[in-house]
């Protein structure tokens, strides 16, 4: 573990005037809040080595979040959706704190409200954004709702100039630049966490599916290549995370294809899993009731001769999703450690060991998530790019609003292009 | 061997007075300008300066008017990689990070990315018919997302390999420098290209009374100001301000009196494939063609007349030079703390007598986004090209059950005739 690397680190240079010294031990590892580990499992794990002990506080954290996750997706749609709220605002919390941490600037005036009140302006614009969309027969009704959502990008627009001028004449003289880091901080903070947050709804909203999948995948690859390393680990992947090894990452990426496939066939039987979450005016609520699109219906496929020879059987029955499932547990394995190295550089930069202490064994939830960061949007430019095109009853929605030539000509245009493609003919115009 | 990272890095926890401060790079003004003013004072001599070069950019600006939209969108495209390399400058002098590996390389790759992700959401809109013609061209706009994001992952990927012990943070601090600045700059200047293809003018009056307030609030602060504005920017004053609050509205207003006429200017802007070049050709909107208003009471009493003509778009015109002249200003302002805040006196020394291009668009950078969030929110709907665009994709089955749907529509609202049967 790199704690103890940075004790070296306090170690005066010469030539250094006192102000330096003394901001150079200030810059020293931030002190590591109180163990927050519950009385209870130290009590129970007294007698256990240091080691075994870390291990087993990990290993029953783990169990306990995993158990928490099943209890939410029981739930349902309305509570996983406010449990990603609830990390996104924790999650902010907490780099912004580092931050503050890092630059003393906890006495900066207004910049706390600030930063809480930019993360509003952002939430509003994007819940705002998405509500319009599933929400759309809710929102025509109701007079309020519908203002606000016809000039939803003005208001929200509105409010973050507010928050911006209140930034411009809260500055003050002495304090500029660490006032503009702080700015820089929290932006940069909104546009990761915020943004990946929502991408990460939309997914919900696509199928219970699209969110669960790709969450397992990373939180599987982290278990598998942690347990990978921990038994066979000898070569060091890279010299950001000391503690990664080849072993792992290789072990990890195929335990990971495997479980992405295993899952992927359990949860496609399910309606509840694979059906577009919309929301019902009659009975006001969410229901996942569909005709399961063919991407989760049973098809034979021809196995290649290579496999053929090792199974014994000749076709074998997938469901196409299982064939997406590969490349989301790929990507899940290869890429989201990125973004746990990213944290890693990010933790060494600013001399941290977590981002918190939230979790005991664990750390703060952003060391939770940060293999997560990149998982969302590769999972919604997917859906994007590979699995749907656009909505059709919001471009129904976005026709209905234009002017009746624009509306005239667009309906010329599809017309002959119907007409090209032989889908119509002009006799059946007429009918 | 110090940590490079504490040495700079504690750069942050320090007082701006203990921060050195950047000098500045040499004097561009050009020798002939040089020669002809030798003989004035140094306050007139830097007024002529300015005076001069501000006439040079003015003139500029109506040439490439005149040339078309095409050039337009050149030029925007143009100040936006000058305004992304003045500022990532002035962060490589700010962190003394000339040295870090591979950073120039990213910074400037991932403005390639970031412009390739938003020339193709909106250009393959405009741009639609072009398009569907070219094979490759529609490859690359179907699965555009995923590439674009592709390509951002590689650049991600790559900084983090590029990460080394000793310039942690100051690596940390360039990647997020480079993306903030991508942030307020590229998609600005996206939202300023949108802007234009709504209607020329939809690009030029904003930007005029921006350049118009700056110009008249530092005319009336030269001849009148006496009261300071803000601590941040003590040349500023209220007499300045509000001097140019009202002269911006007035000359909105003229501008877009003369303005409207032409439909040149008032019409969004297509692209045609016959003749392959954009077109500025329609039936200019409600906006743009006169109304008669009547005059409230007390103007009556003023201007002795009952009515008055009027195109509606000025009343919009109000709208614009009204943020033009209260909320520009507060880019402004943020431009000069920035300034303040790193010690340098000017962004870059491109242009001699005004500083860098970004000082000269510091006033611009709201604007933009007011425009676009305006027209989205009060003039048009979604953008009917998008709409076609995303029809096209759709399958087949899909396309039918819409057109189905439209047609009833169309119907009940007279706007289609059903087809008399033979």
């Amino acid at each position: 573990l790199p704690a103890s690397d940075e004790s070296e680190s306090e170690a005066k240079v010469d030539g250094e005037t006192a102000s330096d010294s003394e901001s150079r031990t200030e810059s020293a590892p931030l002190p590591v809040s109180a163990d927050d580990t519950p009385e209870v499992l130290n009590r129970a794990l007294s007698n256990l080595s240091s080691r075994w002990k870390n291990w087993w506080v990990r290993g029953i954290l783990t169990m306990a979040m995993i158990a928490f996750f099943f209890i939410i997706i029981y739930l349902g749609p309305m509570v996983l959706m406010i449990i990603v709220m609830c990390v996104q605002i924790k999650c902010f919390h907490e780099i912004i704190t580092i931050g503050y941490n890092v630059y003393h600037s906890y006495d900066l005036p207004w910049f706390r409200t600030l930063s809480w009140y930019f993360l509003l302006c952002v939430n509003y614009f994007f819940y705002g954004e998405t509500v319009t969309d599933y929400f759309f027969t809710l929102v025509q009704r109701e007079e309020p709702l519908r203002i606000l959502s016809k000039y939803h990008r003005f208001i929200s627009f509105t409010l973050y100039l507010i928050g911006f001028c209140m930034f411009v004449l809260s500055l003050v003289k002495k304090h500029y630049r660490l006032q503009f880091y702080m700015f820089g901080w929290t932006h940069v903070t909104l546009l990761i966490v915020v943004t990946q947050s929502h991408l990460v709804i939309h997914n919900l909203f696509e199928g219970m599916i699209w969110f669960i999948v790709p969450i397992s995948c990373v939180i599987c690859n982290d278990i598998m290549a942690y347990m990978f390393g921990f038994f066979f680990g000898r070569t060091p992947l890279i010299k950001l995370s000391p503690k990664k090894t080849w072993e792992g990452f290789i072990g990890g990426f195929f335990a990971t294809v495997v479980f992405g496939l295993l899952l992927s066939y359990v949860m496609s039987g399910y309606r509840c899993f694979v059906c577009p979450v919309e929301y019902n005016n009659d009975t006001n609520s969410f229901t996942v009731d569909c005709e399961p699109s063919d991407l989760f219906r049973l098809q034979e496929y021809n196995i290649p001769g290579v496999i053929q020879s090792v199974i014994g059987w000749k076709t074998v029955r997938m469901y196409p999703f299982q064939i997406h499932s590969i490349a989301l547990s790929t990507f899940a394995s290869l890429i989201g450690p990125f973004g746990g190295f990213f944290a890693s550089g990010f933790k060494r930069a600013f001399k941290i060991k977590d981002f918190a202490n939230t979790i005991p064994g664990h750390g703060g939830i952003m060391d939770r998530f940060d293999c997560q960061y990149l998982m969302a949007t590769f999972v919604n430019v997917y859906i994007a790019s590979f699995i749907r095109g656009p909505n059709p009853s919001k471009l129904i929605q976005q026709f209905l609003t234009l002017r009746p030539d624009q509306q005239l000509h667009i309906f010329n245009t599809l017309q002959s292009h119907l007409i090209d493609k032989g889908m119509l003919t002009s006799a059946t115009e007429d009918e | 061997e110090t940590d490079i990272d504490d040495r700079y890095g504690d750069l942050d926890s320090r007082i701006d007075s203990d921060i050195p401060e950047i000098p500045p790079s040499s004097d561009r003004t050009p020798e002939i300008l040089k020669k002809a003013l030798s003989g004035l004072s140094s306050r007139w001599k830097n007024w002529w300066i300015r005076g001069i070069l501000t006439l040079t950019m003015i003139s500029l600006f109506f040439l490439i008017i005149y040339m078309g939209s095409f050039m337009l969108m050149l030029l925007v495209l143009g100040i936006q990689v000058k305004c992304f390399h003045e500022i990532i400058t002035i962060g490589y002098r700010v962190y003394h990070s000339y040295d870090l590996p591979w950073f120039r390389t990213l910074s400037w790759y991932f403005l390639l990315c970031v412009n390739y992700f938003f020339y193709g959401e909106t250009v393959a809109d405009y741009f639609a018919t072009f398009v569907q013609r070219e094979e490759q061209l529609q490859f690359l706009i179907r699965y555009h997302r995923f590439i674009s994001f592709a390509l951002y992952l590689a650049g991600f990927c790559m900084f983090v390999l590029s990460l080394v012990k000793k310039h942690c943070r100051l690596q940390f601090y360039m990647f997020a420098w480079t993306h903030v600045t991508l942030l307020i700059i590229v998609t600005q200047s996206h939202l300023v290209i949108q802007s234009l293809f709504e209607g020329m003018i939809w690009f030029l009056l904003p930007i005029s009374s921006v350049i118009c307030n700056d110009i008249t609030a530092y005319l009336f602060g030269f001849f009148f100001g006496r009261t300071p504005l803000i601590k941040l920017s003590p040349k500023k004053t209220w007499e300045g301000f509000i001097g140019g609050f009202f002269s911006t509205v007035v000359f909105g207003f003229i501008a877009a009196y003369v303005l409207s006429k032409y439909q040149y200017f008032v019409c969004p802007v297509e692209y045609r494939s016959d003749v392959n070049s954009f077109v500025t050709e329609c039936e200019p909107s409600e906006l743009f063609q006169l109304q008669n208003y009547s005059l409230p009471p007390f103007l009556k009493a003023v201007l002795r007349q009952e009515r008055v003509s009027l195109y509606p778009f000025q009343i919009h015109s109000i709208a614009l030079s009204t943020f033009a002249s209260l909320i520009g200003p507060f880019g402004g302002f943020f431009a000069s703390g920035f300034k303040r805040a790193f010690k340098i006196k000017d962004f870059a020394n491109t242009i001699p007598g005004h500083g860098g291009i970004m000082d000269r668009f510091d006033c611009q950078y709201l604007m933009a986004t007011f425009v676009h969030v305006y027209i989205a929110s009060f003039i048009r709907g979604p953008n009917p090209s998008k709409v076609l665009q995303q029809l096209l994709v759709l399958q087949p089955e899909h396309q039918l059950n819409i057109y189905k749907t439209l047609k009833i529509h169309l119907i009940e609202k007279g706007i289609l005739q059903p087809a008399l049967k033979v």
